[in-house]
């Protein structure tokens, strides 16, 4: 059995089953990514001998093995963070960051039996669609590595891809699951805003930042869901399942059901295409891609409706104002004071916070800390912070309205499938603007999936968007598995990536890696 | 909006940036752009809507007043770039 | 032209709470250096903050009491500076939706009754210390601190002299000592007080521009603090030169107060709603059961006393002065005590051996029913007053059995009149000196007898048993 070929789910039951050992599995991992990291960059540390470690203590306890998930090598994204393991966000100014605690999600997946591989790449503090702003070096595409796998949670989607680990867990901000996802052919999601504990993830943008998984396929994600999913009371924005015990008010959500609801039956449910989605800027390859997967999805017996969409133009305007408004008050504390990195050389205390931050952070980290702190500071907030929120309003007000006409939304979920290295980094506006399908979703708080629909004539993946209303996981977990009932799309692989393509960064190497793999 | 280099200089000063001599004038530029881009938003009238900062009606989440044991010391200052046994250092502070 | 102080006031209280605002790190006084702290209240990354339910319920319970309308939706703004002693470079506080707002406080002053405006009451986090190493010479970051939970406390511009100030803040402190929500120890630093004052001439409406005064720490500073400032903008504008609208400090030492640094006047907060936090909305039935747990305040207590027992308003004051004194009299009352003679007690000897211990009311051991049983002891005559003392230094720290103590050191009054005859008689057959003076006309002899017949009795008779006594032996 060539493990690689399966799935997370598939994994957990060889496991139960004693087929294969837990160890064995992990050890498969730890090849392909000695194997392949080389030339895809997709990890800033391995963890190589703590995750063999843990698969053997989880192995003396396979029997009683817990969950569909017990035993199956996995990695994260390095902005969740690990005690004790390193958690950069791919920054410089945390580069030698090494939390005291474990974030809600890794201690979530740790209780179904989870085996970490290591820390993922991404854009530096998630801030980018590429992968290519991390200090540690781009993420390449395993489809082809002169492309970007796109990001932030680039090195998620290509570790998935690629075999190292059969799923991860990533953060979506504006797209940041979704898109590259797409662009590297697995399927990933970001659930309802609140359902999963956003203790110890680094924010980036607060109101927006939502945890979630990329997997080899829909059942996976439903799989690694259930586990992640549950209230936290040490996060107040997070929601309470209907049984417990909560003061507050507001939603109720049920939770961890979702892998038994995979029935593949969707006759009769209405997926709204929304027209506003299919316009101009969208690629001819991309529109028919998603457009045949409606086709496929009303073959199940769906039902197809059009429908308009005319407030998408606002929601990316409106994203990076919020999003940098808050990154920028949420990377204030990065100084040089209480943990990470601190410039060598200064004079006093104001010198010593701006030499730190000047050189800790990444071009596109201080243009979005820029732009946040312009759209706060007196004499713009209302025109630029305040209107914002009431955009946001809009939209989601728009989505409401929509969902009284359909159950789902079927979109793109990028313009284009992967760009070429550097393509974007020189335009920073056109990299925003391509974000155009994702970032409303996120606005709204809603959940959002992105799945593998076909392959272009460059033979890169393209990904089909599914957005549920609140809580409508289910549904969009159900339509893309009845989807990929029908299609294999899911199953196609990059070719492995060969070990001896050069490294794509000089900064690669021991010391800011520091995984004890490399 | 116009983005002048004061602005850049005062943003940068607020943030604890250094925007150097060279890149100044690009970044006045890239900020105009991306502003002036923002204004789209201007087309929309949101005379009536009440700015939303949470999308759900979630309210009154609170704690018991009970004490949880703080962490160890050496746990916090173990990240720190330049603690000693007992504190975190900085620079000389006025005042 | 005679000239017109105005001032207004921000006064900073920390919370009484067991935990910080919003983590489970306790709150108390002191601590080695960073020993309270956990990541949220370090600002580690990936933490957030949970508020405190008893920081809400102490907020909106000082905002009651202070008369303020309560905002039934109301959330967290973040102020965003840098400053080593905030360890998330912003600190969370409420601009837009302050839990509380329109409140008034009476006063009374020398020049008679007034009303005070409060503009604002809102929640907010502590920030930390930073001490100076002179060996090192670096700033040590101690973060105890951080997120202890404060009300900011913001007066509209009513006070025009010091003494209105200070009597502000006398009755603001013990407004919140009786609600308990907070000790204001000003030495500890729970009580902070910042200070805005202009001056105008006498007449006009338009106010001049303000001042904002720090680090005063005690009344006396405040008092200091604010005459020397309005003195120094009525000279700045004699001299034609215009008052600049800045922080200054006031200097203990000189005096004197000082600009600080301009880089720390002109500042832009960047204030936006605190993401982390979702609002506050308080129902109706919330706020009427903290308005019916309000407990009785100093000033009701007085009027009370006065009115129900007869007390003059001198003892209504040293007895209501401290919430735990107050507590002491209402308990010997209920228990029978005299009030009279229970308020004689607490500013006599109560407060007499609180001071001599250096000791807060709040400390003292002695309990209502040890008290009162002493007081009963007297009335009924089985004590004499200055026996009774004894007992009470005996008991008073351990707050001790009255009855057992009497008992084992034999203390109780001899009220037997054919024994205290008898001894007198004693006295008078072994005296025969003074006898022959007193029957000479010497009536000191008289004291010299009583003093003996006391001695023989151990101190223990009734002083008018005896003299009636011995009188009676004498020229009966």
């Amino acid at each position: 059995m060539e493990l690689r070929e399966l799935t997370a789910l598939e994994l957990g039951a060889a496991i139960r089953r004693g087929e294969v050992s837990i160890v064995e599995a992990a050890q498969t991992a730890l090849d392909a990514v000695s194997a392949q990291d080389g030339a895809l960059n997709a990890f800033i540390t391995v963890t190589g001998a703590r995750a063999l470690e843990r698969a053997e203590a989880l192995q003396a306890g396979v029997r009683d093995a817990q969950g569909p998930l017990y035993g199956v090598p996995m990695a994260i994204k390095d902005n969740i963070c690990t005690k004790g393991v390193k958690t950069t966000c791919a920054s410089r100014i945390l580069g030698d960051f090494t939390p005291p605690y474990d974030a809600a999600a890794v201690d979530a997946l740790a209780r179904a039996g989870a085996v970490s591989l290591g820390k993922l790449n991404m854009d530096e503090f998630a801030m980018g669609s590429t992968s290519e702003t991390s200090f540690y070096g781009p993420v390449r595409n395993p489809w082809d590595l002169g492309r970007a796998p796109g990001g932030s949670s680039g090195g998620a989607a290509a570790a998935v891809a690629a075999g190292m680990g059969w799923y991860a867990i990533g953060s979506d901000t504006g797209g940041s699951i979704r898109q590259p996802a797409s662009f590297c052919g697995v399927t990933g999601i970001k659930p309802t805003y609140g359902t999963v504990s956003r203790y110890g993830l680094i924010a980036y943008a607060s109101s927006l930042d939502q945890i979630g998984p990329l997997c080899r396929d829909a059942a996976d994600c439903a799989a690694v869901l259930d586990a992640l999913m549950g209230h936290d009371r040490r996060d107040a924005t997070s929601l309470p399942g209907p049984r417990s015990r909560w003061d507050g008010s507001g939603p109720r959500v049920d939770y961890g059901h979702l892998l038994d609801g995979l029935t593949g039956d969707i006759r009769g449910m209405k997926i709204g295409l929304p027209v506003d989605c299919f316009g101009d800027g969208l690629d001819g390859e991309v529109r028919s891609a998603v457009l045949a997967a409606a086709e496929v999805l009303k073959g199940r017996g769906a039902q197809l409706v059009e429908l308009p969409f005319p407030v998408l133009p606002y929601a990316v305007p409106a994203y990076y104002i919020i999003a940098c408004a808050e990154a920028s008050s949420n990377l204030s504390r990065f100084d040089g004071v209480k943990y990470g990195w601190r410039a060598e050389e200064y004079d006093g205390l104001g010198d010593l916070y701006c030499k730190t931050r000047t050189q800790g952070f990444g071009a596109e980290v201080k243009r979005r800390i820029l732009l946040g702190t312009f759209v706060l500071s007196s004499g713009y907030y209302d025109a630029y912070y305040k209107k914002a929120l009431q955009v946001k309003a809009v939209i989601r007000d728009a989505f409401d309205r929509v969902f009284e006409q359909c159950d789902l939304l079927l979109t793109p979920v990028a313009p284009t499938a992967a760009p070429r290295l550097g393509e974007s980094l020189s335009d920073p506006l056109q990299m925003y603007l391509s974000d155009v399908y994702t970032v409303s979703v996120n606005l709204a708080g809603l959940p959002g999936l992105s799945m593998p629909c076909g392959l272009n004539g460059d033979g890169l993946p393209v990904g089909a968007q599914l957005i549920g209303p609140h809580f409508g996981e289910g549904a969009l977990l159900n339509a893309a598995h009845a989807f990929q009932l029908e299609t294999d799309w899911h199953r196609k692989r990059p070719p492995p990536a060969a070990a001896d393509a050069e490294p794509p960064s000089a900064l690669k190497g021991e010391g800011l890696c520091g995984g004890d793999l490399k | 909006m116009k983005i002048t280099a004061e602005l850049i200089d005062y943003l940068a000063g607020l943030s604890r940036l250094e925007v150097q001599e060279g890149e100044r004038q690009a970044m006045t530029a890239e900020l105009q752009r991306i502003v002036a881009y923002m204004d789209v938003l201007n087309r929309l009238d949101t005379t009536q809507v009440e700015p939303v900062s949470h999308v759900f009606p979630v309210k009154n989440v609170l704690r018991e007043d009970e004490v949880i044991p703080s962490q160890d010391r050496a746990e916090l200052l173990a990240g720190s770039p330049a603690p000693d046994q007992e504190a975190f250092l900085v620079p000389k502070t006025v005042e | 032209m005679t000239w017109e102080t105005v001032i207004g006031l921000e006064t900073h209280v920390e919370l009484a709470t067991k935990t910080k605002i919003f983590c489970g790190c306790t709150t108390e006084f002191g601590g080695a250096p960073n020993t309270h702290c956990c990541p949220v209240c370090i600002g580690m990354p990936g933490t957030l903050p949970v508020l405190n339910k008893k920081v809400l319920e102490f907020a909106v319970k000082a905002g009651l009491a202070l008369n303020c309308a309560i905002t039934r939706y109301s959330k967290f703004d973040r102020k965003n500076y840098f400053y080593p002693d905030l360890p998330k470079a912003y600190q969370i506080s409420q601009l837009y939706l302050p839990i509380a707002r329109d409140g008034a406080v009476p006063i009374h002053t020398g020049a008679g009754d007034k009303t005070i405006r409060i503009h604002e009451l809102h929640m907010e986090e502590d920030a930390g210390k930073l001490v100076h190493d002179p060996w090192t010479d670096q700033t040590r970051a101690d973060y105890n601190r951080c997120g202890v939970p404060l009300i900011e406390i913001v007066t509209e511009p009513d006070f025009r002299t010091a003494d209105e100030v200070v009597a502000y803040l006398e009755k603001l402190k013990e407004t919140l000592q009786y609600l308990g929500v907070s000790d204001c120890k000003m030495q500890e630093g729970s009580l902070r007080c910042d200070v805005n004052l202009s001056v105008r001439p006498m007449g006009t409406e338009e106010l001049g521009t303000r001042t904002e005064m720090k680090n005063l720490n005690s009344f006396k500073a405040i008092a200091r603090a604010i005459d020397y400032e309005a003195k120094r903008q009525v000279e700045l504008i004699g001299e034609g030169k215009r008052v600049v609208q800045e922080t200054r400090r006031w200097d203990e030492n000189k005096d004197a107060t000082y600009a600080m640094r301009s880089k720390e006047n002109a500042q832009d907060y960047r204030y936006f709603p605190e993401p982390d936090l979702p609002p506050i909305e308080l129902s109706e039935e919330y706020l009427d059961g903290l308005r019916a747990a309000q407990p009785e305040l100093a000033q009701e207590k007085r009027a009370r006393y006065q009115a129900n027992y007869g007390l003059p308003e001198y003892d209504c004051r040293m007895i209501t002065s401290d919430r735990a004194l107050a507590a002491l009299f209402e308990g010997m009352v209920e228990l029978g005590a005299p009030p009279k003679q229970g308020a004689n007690w607490i500013m006599g000897e109560v407060l007499g051996a609180l001071s001599a211990r250096g000791m807060e009311p709040g400390a003292m051991k002695l309990t209502a029913p040890t008290l009162a049983r002493l007081i009963a002891l007297v009335g009924e005559g089985r004590l004499n007053r200055n026996t009774a003392v004894k007992v009470f230094e005996a008991v008073f720290d351990t707050d001790g059995d009255v009855d057992a103590y009497v008992a084992e050191h034999g203390l109780e009054q001899v009220n037997d009149d054919g024994l205290v005859r008898e001894v007198c008689q004693r006295v008078l057959s072994s005296n025969p000196r003074s006898l022959e003076d007193y029957r000479g006309g010497k009536d000191k002899a008289f004291g010299f007898l009583v003093g003996q017949a006391m001695r023989e009795l151990k101190g223990r008779a009734n002083p008018q048993a005896v003299n009636a006594a011995l009188r009676e032996l004498l020229d009966g």
